[in-house]
């Protein structure tokens, strides 16, 4: 089980930031392919976001799959939301999907 | 088939009925990356159709994979790669 104070520090991340990704490594030297995929459809789209490096904390890289019940990293959350893993970022990037979902939040010019 | 995907196949099949369902073991790409287990069979690909994702979103379908995964990502999953999709999309 994963502690309030994590939980809690989980959401502030979430809700603080528009976008934020909870990802393993960092944007300029991720740790895990999947990881680094969505690092990179979000630097091409040109969004802001926040990273943050799971390997940096064991708390928060097992209580943020609690906190979306998803038992995987990366995770991506856009105002709060969760939209997805790799595989929907991927998939929502291609389809166009992704480019529009920040542009509906004022997140990208549009 | 190995043991792992073996098992991935029983439990996906019994959950979700799939119409069409492959399985690939991506494990050979990631040998010796940190996180890595020996071994091999940590890296998966599930290619999924069925009746039930239809009408559900992409989260919706991927928690349906997961579901039916659980125990399996607990322990033995390290990676999933997931393409869900509902009969003639």
């Amino acid at each position: 089980m994963t502690d309030a104070a994590t939980l809690d520090a989980i959401k502030k991340a979430v809700t603080e930031n528009d976008v934020v990704v909870f990802m393993k490594g960092t944007p300029t030297f991720p740790q895990c392919g999947f990881s680094s995929v969505v690092a990179q459809v979000l630097n091409h789209i040109g969004v802001e976001y926040a990273a943050v490096n799971v390997l940096d904390d064991m708390d928060v890289r097992e209580g943020i799959k609690e906190y979306s019940d998803w038992p995987t990293i990366p995770q991506l959350y856009v105002k709060g939301e969760f939209i997805g893993g790799c595989d929907i970022i991927k998939e929502m990037f291609e389809a166009g999907e992704l480019q529009q979902l920040f542009k509906d939040q004022g997140l990208v010019e549009a | 088939m190995a043991e792992v995907a073996a098992k991935m196949e029983a439990a996906l099949t019994e959950a979700l009925s799939p119409s069409a369902l492959k399985i690939t073991d991506d494990s050979h790409q990631h040998a010796g990356h940190a996180g890595a287990p020996d071994g091999g069979e940590s890296h998966f690909t599930v290619e999924i159709t069925a009746e039930a994702f239809a009408g559900k979103n992409r989260v919706a379908r991927h928690r349906l994979v997961n579901a039916a995964l659980s125990e399996l990502l607990k322990t033995r999953i390290h990676a999933l790669a997931i393409k869900a999709k509902a009969p003639g999309e």
